[in-house]
């Protein structure tokens, strides 16, 4: 038993076709607890009122969309080290669900900081890094959709996500030397002491667990797919030499 | 080596190569900002440094589908990866005599584009300096770019999108060495971070390129 056995297409639907409904129940779960706890039972922040609830989209969001993109980067090693067809598909599968996480996270901040900041947009590293990595998913996602071959789409894309992952990173620092910062520091990590008050925090952990499982199941579908139709074409170009 | 380095500038600078066209290119750009916004020369003072950086990379940018697609149509580049030489050294030699045909021309053509946008008179220097450190940057990631997507039919539009969000670390630093510059600052520090972008990508990126092109190719 080890993990590369789900590099097997087989095994890998037959394993998430049973672990799938579960994951999506309990993201479900997870994200309507969440947030109707956090939107309708937690105290508003006596200086931000209310708009303090966006954090419970936001910082889920924006955690989701850097880890869909570590993801794909593991998942881009794993296929051009082993070559494991599944690895390359659900890099692929990850990307939109990481661009999509990444559009939310830049619209819910812009819709926080407009009563808060007084402008919808400003050129904050924090943000500004977020829409470079917003157009690094635009180019991964682009490039898999123009190459018609798979094998080289898999290959040329893994390629892009390694140097785009530097890229990233040193835009990430670039930015941060080019621009000073509105957007407050990280209110969430694991070894402080205190993070933000249990009120909001206890919910907010909840919907994180709801966006991280949210991804998982939406990988585990798109991926699921991806091999399917796969399968599809080999079937019909089977069918047209016979 | 070098025989493949004359012979990629003898195609570079001879007709139909293009030469010329990416400096016509940058000097339109210059050309077009003051209509854009507005002819006074103080602001155009304060933007001259990131006008002339935009226009250079945008010109850099025009120029880089011609790298290889050429040889990749008429089939010299299945030659030249079954030549002795190594991918590596093929790919570095493409960036480098792409640089001396586009890159070069507008770096010396930088300060003179300043003229037009009423540049301040210390920023001359560094606008050269830096485009001078960072445009080597920008060929080598082109490279990168036009290798990637070689193989496409539209691949000009795909080139721009995977290629301009990597520019922006060299932008950055590049743009903010000309700005110091022009305001009398210290331009040390993005300086070394410019030229450590630039070695950096010197060194690294051919490898890349040549794994993507070794696929494409295949």
């Amino acid at each position: 038993m080890s993990l590369w056995e789900y590099a097997n297409p087989v095994k890998f639907i037959r394993t998430t076709d049973v672990v799938l409904p579960w994951v999506s129940g309990l993201a479900v779960l997870c994200l309507t607890v969440g947030l109707i706890w956090g939107f309708f039972f937690t105290p508003e922040d006596y200086r931000q009122g209310s708009t303090v609830k966006i954090i419970y989209l936001h910082v889920p969001a924006a955690l989701m969309a850097i880890n869909a993109w570590i993801m794909m980067l593991i998942a881009s090693m794993i296929w051009i080290i082993r070559r494991h067809h599944v690895s390359a598909l659900a890099a692929r599968a990850a990307a939109p669900v990481g661009a999509v996480m990444t559009v939310i996270a830049l619209a819910t901040g812009a819709l926080w900081g407009q009563p808060m900041w007084g402008t919808w947009w400003v050129w904050d590293p924090r943000l500004t890094s977020f829409l470079i990595l917003f157009l690094f998913y635009l180019g991964y996602i682009a490039l898999w959709s123009a190459i018609e071959d798979d094998d080289t789409a898999a290959d040329l894309t893994s390629i892009l996500c390694l140097v785009g992952s530097v890229f990233a990173l040193l835009s990430r620092y670039a930015v941060n030397f080019w621009n000073q910062g509105l957007h407050q520091g990280a209110s969430l990590s694991l070894d402080k002491e205190e993070n933000v008050a249990d009120v909001f925090y206890h919910p907010l952990l909840l919907s994180i667990a709801g966006f991280v499982l949210l991804f998982v199941a939406l990988v585990f579908l798109r991926t699921q797919t991806e091999i399917r139709a796969r399968r599809t074409r080999a079937l019909i170009a089977r069918e047209q030499q016979g | 080596m070098r025989a493949l380095l004359a012979r990629d500038l003898r195609l570079g600078v001879r007709a139909g190569g293009g030469f010329g066209l990416g400096l016509a290119f940058f000097l339109i750009v210059t050309v077009l900002v003051p209509f854009g916004v507005g002819p006074e020369t103080a602001l155009l003072a304060r933007i001259a440094p990131g006008v002339l950086w935009i226009g250079a990379l945008l010109a850099c940018l025009l120029s880089l589908d011609r790298i290889l697609a050429l040889d990749w149509e008429d089939g010299s580049l299945d030659l030249l990866a079954t030549a002795p030489l190594p991918i590596e050294g093929v790919v570095s030699i493409k960036a480098l005599a792409h640089w001396i045909t586009t890159g070069l021309p507008l770096v010396l053509a930088a300060p003179l584009l300043g003229v037009l946008l009423n540049l301040a008179p210390d920023g001359y220097l560094w606008v050269l300096v830096s485009l001078a450190v960072g445009t080597p940057a920008l060929s080598v990631i082109g490279t990168f770019g036009a290798a990637l997507t070689i193989g496409l039919k539209r691949g000009g539009l795909l080139l721009s999108l995977l290629v301009l969000p990597l520019y922006v670390p060299t932008l950055i630093f590049g743009a903010e060495v000309a700005r110091r510059g022009a305001d009398g600052l210290d331009v040390a520090t993005p300086l070394m971070l410019l030229a450590g972008i630039s070695f950096g990508a010197m060194a690294l990126l051919p490898f890349a390129s040549a794994a993507v092109l070794r696929i494409n190719l295949r």
